[in-house]
C-alpha cells in the first residue's frame, strides 16, 4: 500500500515537472504581455520536432538540442510579437479588446504552425528511444528519461525564476507586469520588454518540447492538448504568477496520477472539472487570496 | 419616517475599514452633502447605498424597507439613482439612447421604448443637452458627460439621487451651471445626497452636511455648524491645505 | 419624426427578406446536389456565426462554447433518432442547448474577460472528454449512427432555423433589450445601476443564442449520419463562428452573415484546390483579418464609403 502511494506521488511529480515547465512560459506571456497564447502548444511541438529531427537525422544528443531549440523558438516568438501583437496592442480600444483579439490571432497562428509542421514532417506519430532503460527509484521503477526530464524541468524553472528575481532585465519585466505606464515612464521600452517576454515564453515552450520528445510520442497535432494543460495549470496557480505555475504544475500532475490510478479514462475530465471549479470558486488561483 | 436610513454601516477591504459604523438618516426632500478627505469612504458609502457593495455588518433602509442584499437594478427601480465619480456613460450609444435606457429599465414601471424616447427627450431638454442628442456619448466634453449621467439617473424617476463629484474637473462657468441644475432637480422634489469637493457648492446647496474621516462619521450638521466646527477645520480643511489645494 | 416606422415602410423593409426567403425556398428545384449541400453548410455556419454574435457582439463576452451547444444538438439527434418526429427532435435539441447555456450562464456570471473565454472553452473540452469516456466505458460504443434524412429535407430544416434566427436577432437588436445588451458591453456596472437586470438579460440571451446552435446541430447530424464525440464536440466549431463573425464585422447583423458565407465558400474552394494547404491558408487569412480588419469587412466597406462620399462632397464644394 505504501509503495502504491509512493508510486502515485512520484509518477505525479514526473508528470508535474513537465506541466510546470510548459505552464511557466504561458504564464509569462499572459501575465506580462497579456497574450493568452492558444498556440503555446504549437511552440512546444516545434521544440519537440526540432529535437526529433536533429536526433534521428544527425544523431545530435537531445540534451544538446535544448541549447538550439531555446534560442530558435525565442527568435520566432520575439519576431511574432513585434510584427503582430504590438500592433494589436497599440490599436486596441481597451485592454479587454486586446486580450480578445490577441487570443484570436493566436488561434490563427495555431493553424499556421500546425499545418506547416504537417507539411514538413507529415501527420504521423513519431518518437525515438533515448535513455529509455528503467531505473529503480524509491522502491519503484521509472524510465530514466522521465527522471532526466524532471531534473531539467526543475533546473530550468529555477534558473528562470532567478533571472526574473535577480537580474536587471528580469526586474524590468516584473515592473512592466505590475505597472505598464510607470515602467514606460522609467525609460523601459515597453514594446521591447513585452516582445522579450513573449519570446521567453516561446523559449520555455521550446525547451519543454525538447524534453517532452525524450519520453513521449510526438505528432504535429499534439499542441492543443498541451496548451490546455498549461492553461489549467496557470489558472490553478493564479494567472501570471510564475511560482504559482510551478506549484500548479505539480498539483495537477499529482491529481493526474491519482485519477489515472483510479480510472485512467477520466484524467482529462478531472482536469477540466478542476479547471472550471477553480475559475468559478477561486479565480485568482488556489493560492490566491 | 426617514426616506433613507443607515444603521451602523460597515465595510472592510482586506483588514482596512473603508466605512466603519456609520449611521445616518436622510429626510424626504432634503439635500445632504457628504464631505471628507480623499479616501474617507464617501464613494464606498455610495456603493453601499446603491448596492454595488453589501455592508458587513450593518443595514440600510429605503422608504422603511430593508434594502441590504438586493441587486443594484432592484435598488434603482425602487427609486435610488446614482452617478459615478469617474464618468460611466455608454460611450458608443447616442446621448438619447443613454437616457432612454434609464427611462425604459430604471423607472418603475418601465416605459415602452417609444415612450422612453419622449421622456428622454424631455429630460435632455431639462439638462440642456438636446443639441447633442444624437451624438455618441463618448464624444461629449467631460462637463456634458457628467450632465448626461445626471440625465440618465433622472430618467429612472428616482426619489433619491446620489451625485458623486459631478463638479470635479469643471471650470467655474460649468460649476455655476451645475449648481443651477441641482437646484432645479431639488425643485422637482428629488432628495439628493452629494459628494463634492467644491465647498461653495456644498455650502450653498445642502441643508445638512455629513463629514467622513477614515471611514467614520466625524461630524454632522448644517453648513453653518460644519464651517464653525474646529475639528472639521483641523481634519478636513487642514489636510486640504496641506495637499496644496 | 424619423424614428416612427409607418406601415408602408415596414412592408417595404419586409419585402427584401421575404423575396430572399422565397428564392432560397425554391432553389432546391434548380440546384444540383453539390450546390445544395454547399448552401446547407453555408447556412449552418451563418446560424453559428449570427447566434454567436447575437450575444457576444453587443456584450463583448467572447464565448468559445458554440461547439458545446452545437454538439449537444448533435447528440440529441443521435440519441433520439427516430423515437420522435423530426421537428420535435430539432426543438428538443435546441432546448437541451438552451438549458445547458442557461446553467453555464448562471455559473459564469461573475467571470469577466479572459476568465469567461477560458471557462467556455473548457466546457467544450470537458464535454468532449466526458462523453468520450462515457461512450467507451458505460455504453461501450465509440460512435453512433444517425438516421439520414435526405439532402433536400436537411436543406429546408436548416433554412427554417436560419429564418427564425434572423428574425429573432433582428427583433432583439432593435428592441430595448438589444440596446440594454450594448450598454452591458460598454459599462456593465453602470448598466446595473440604470435598472437593467444584467444577470437575467445576459443569461437569457446567451441561452437563446444556444438554442439555435443546438437546433442546427440536430439537423446537421442527420447529414453526417455517423457521429462520435470528436465530430460532435469539435473545438474548431467553437472558433470558426467567432472568426467568421469578426471577419465580417460585429456592428451590423449582416456582418456575420457575409463573414460566414465568405469563409464557407473559401473553405470549400481551398479544400478542393489545395487539400494539403487549406488549413494553412485558413490560418493566414485569420491572422491577416485580425491584424488588418479591426472592424471587419463591413467596417472596411463603411469606412471606404465614408471617405468616398466625403471626397465627392468636397469636390462638389471645391
Amino acid at each position: 500500500m505504501m509503495v502504491t502511494i509512493l508510486d502515485i506521488i512520484i509518477a505525479g511529480m514526473l508528470l508535474g515537472g513537465i506541466y510546470a515547465l510548459i505552464a511557466v512560459g504561458l504564464s509569462l506571456q499572459y501575465g506580462v504581455a497579456r497574450v493568452l497564447n492558444i498556440a503555446h502548444g504549437e511552440f512546444i511541438m516545434l521544440g519537440a520536432f526540432i529535437t526529433w529531427t536533429l536526433y534521428t537525422a544527425f544523431g545530435v544528443n537531445p540534451l544538446l538540442s535544448l541549447a538550439l531549440c531555446g534560442p530558435t523558438l525565442f527568435l520566432i516568438g520575439y519576431v511574432l510579437y513585434i510584427v503582430l501583437f504590438s500592433r494589436l496592442r497599440v490599436r486596441a480600444a481597451s485592454p479587454g479588446a486586446y486580450e480578445g483579439n490577441s487570443m484570436l490571432a493566436c488561434f490563427g497562428l495555431l493553424f499556421i504552425i500546425q499545418n506547416l509542421a504537417i507539411l514538413i514532417w507529415g501527420a504521423d506519430i513519431k518518437g525515438y528511444s533515448f535513455f529509455a532503460f528503467p531505473v529503480d527509484f524509491a522502491g519503484a521503477r521509472f524510465a530514466a528519461n522521465r527522471l532526466i526530464t524532471l531534473g531539467f524541468a526543475i533546473v530550468i524553472g529555477l534558473v528562470f525564476y532567478l533571472f526574473l528575481a535577480r537580474t536587471r532585465l528580469g526586474k524590468a519585466i516584473r515592473a512592466s507586469a505590475q505597472e505598464p505606464e510607470a515602467a514606460g515612464l522609467m525609460g523601459v521600452n515597453i514594446d521591447r520588454v513585452l516582445a522579450l517576454c513573449f519570446g521567453l515564453g516561446a523559449l520555455m515552450a521550446g525547451l519543454g518540447g525538447a524534453l517532452i520528445s525524450m519520453s513521449y510520442k510526438i505528432q504535429p497535432t499534439m499542441g492543443l492538448e498541451y496548451t490546455m494543460i498549461a492553461l489549467i495549470v496557470i489558472v490553478l496557480g493564479g494567472l501570471g504568477s510564475i511560482p504559482g505555475s510551478f506549484i500548479g504544475g505539480f498539483l495537477l500532475g499529482l491529481v493526474g496520477s491519482i485519477v489515472t490510478y483510479v480510472e485512467p479514462g477520466l484524467a482529462l475530465v478531472a482536469y477540466y472539472v478542476i479547471f472550471m471549479m477553480v475559475l468559478l470558486l477561486k479565480p485568482k488561483g488556489v493560492l490566491g487570496k | 419616517m426617514a426616506l433613507l436610513k443607515g444603521e451602523k454601516v460597515t465595510r472592510y477591504f482586506g483588514g482596512l475599514a473603508a466605512v466603519f459604523d456609520v449611521s445616518f438618516e436622510v429626510q424626504q426632500g432634503e439635500a445632504l452633502g457628504l464631505i471628507g478627505p480623499n479616501g474617507a469612504g464617501k464613494t464606498t458609502l455610495f456603493n453601499l447605498i446603491s448596492a454595488a457593495l453589501t455592508p458587513r455588518p450593518g443595514a440600510i433602509y429605503f422608504k422603511g424597507r430593508k434594502i441590504t442584499g438586493l441587486s443594484p437594478y432592484r435598488i434603482c427601480r425602487m427609486g435610488v439613482a446614482r452617478t459615478f465619480q469617474t464618468v460611466k456613460v455608454f460611450p458608443d450609444l447616442p446621448v438619447l439612447t443613454n437616457v432612454m435606457l434609464g427611462a425604459s429599465f430604471g423607472a418603475s414601471p418601465g416605459l415602452s421604448w417609444g415612450d422612453a424616447a419622449e421622456e428622454a427627450s424631455e429630460i435632455l431638454e431639462f439638462v440642456e443637452l438636446s443639441a447633442v442628442r444624437d451624438t455618441p456619448a463618448g464624444e461629449l466634453t467631460l462637463a456634458n458627460q457628467k450632465r448626461l449621467e445626471v440625465a440618465r439617473a433622472l430618467a429612472t424617476r428616482p426619489d433619491l439621487l446620489l451625485l458623486d463629484e459631478i463638479m470635479e474637473g469643471l471650470n467655474p462657468t460649468e460649476i455655476a451651471r451645475s449648481m443651477e441644475l441641482i437646484r432645479s432637480i431639488r425643485g422637482r422634489g428629488v432628495t439628493i445626497i452629494m459628494i463634492e469637493h467644491v465647498m461653495k457648492a456644498i455650502m450653498n446647496l445642502c441643508d445638512r452636511i455629513m463629514v467622513l474621516h477614515h471611514g467614520s462619521k466625524l461630524a454632522e450638521g448644517t453648513p453653518g455648524e460644519i464651517a464653525a466646527s474646529d475639528e472639521v477645520i483641523r481634519v478636513y480643511l487642514g489636510e486640504r491645505a496641506h495637499a496644496g489645494s | 419624426m424619423n424614428g416612427r416606422i409607418t406601415t408602408l415602410n415596414r412592408l417595404q423593409r419586409g419585402i427584401v427578406p421575404l423575396v430572399l426567403l422565397a428564392v432560397f425556398a425554391l432553389s432546391p428545384l434548380v440546384l444540383k446536389q453539390y450546390a445544395l449541400i454547399l448552401l446547407t453548410n453555408t447556412f449552418m455556419y451563418i446560424i453559428l456565426a449570427v447566434s454567436w454574435s447575437m450575444f457576444s457582439g453587443p456584450t463583448g463576452y467572447i464565448s468559445l462554447a458554440p461547439a458545446a451547444f452545437f454538439g449537444a444538438g448533435v447528440y440529441t439527434s443521435a440519441v433520439l433518432g427516430f423515437a420522435l418526429p423530426f421537428p420535435l427532435i430539432v426543438i428538443t435539441g435546441g432546448l437541451a442547448s438552451f438549458c445547458m447555456a442557461f446553467l453555464v450562464g448562471a455559473l459564469t456570471l461573475r467571470l469577466r474577460g479572459i476568465y469567461f473565454v477560458m471557462f467556455t472553452f473548457g466546457l467544450v473540452e470537458l464535454l468532449l472528454n466526458f462523453v468520450l469516456w462515457w461512450e467507451v466505458t458505460v455504453t461501450g460504443t465509440t460512435g453512433r449512427v444517425v438516421p439520414p434524412l435526405g439532402n433536400t429535407t436537411v436543406f429546408y430544416f436548416m433554412l427554417a432555423i436560419l429564418a427564425c434566427l434572423l428574425l429573432t436577432a433582428f427583433r432583439l437588436k432593435h428592441s430595448k433589450y438589444g440596446f440594454a445588451l450594448q450598454s452591458i458591453g460598454q459599462g456593465e456596472e453602470a448598466a446595473a445601476h440604470t435598472g437593467i437586470h444584467v444577470t437575467a438579460l445576459k443569461m437569457n440571451t446567451f441561452a437563446l443564442s444556444a438554442f439555435f446552435m443546438g437546433a442546427a446541430g440536430v439537423v446537421m447530424a442527420t447529414r453526417w449520419t455517423y457521429i462520435d464525440p470528436r465530430i460532435a464536440f469539435n473545438p474548431t466549431l467553437s472558433f470558426l463562428p467567432v472568426l467568421m463573425a469578426i471577419f465580417g464585422g460585429l456592428g451590423q447583423l449582416y456582418g456575420p452573415i457575409i463573414g460566414a458565407a465568405i469563409f464557407t465558400y473559401l473553405e470549400e474552394f481551398l479544400i478542393t484546390r489545395f487539400p494539403y494547404h487549406y488549413m494553412l491558408i485558413f490560418g493566414i487569412t485569420m491572422v491577416i483579418a485580425i491584424r488588418y480588419l479591426p472592424d471587419g469587412l463591413v467596417g472596411l466597406v463603411q469606412k471606404a464609403w465614408k471617405q468616398w462620399s466625403r471626397r465627392k462632397h468636397g469636390a462638389a464644394q471645391g
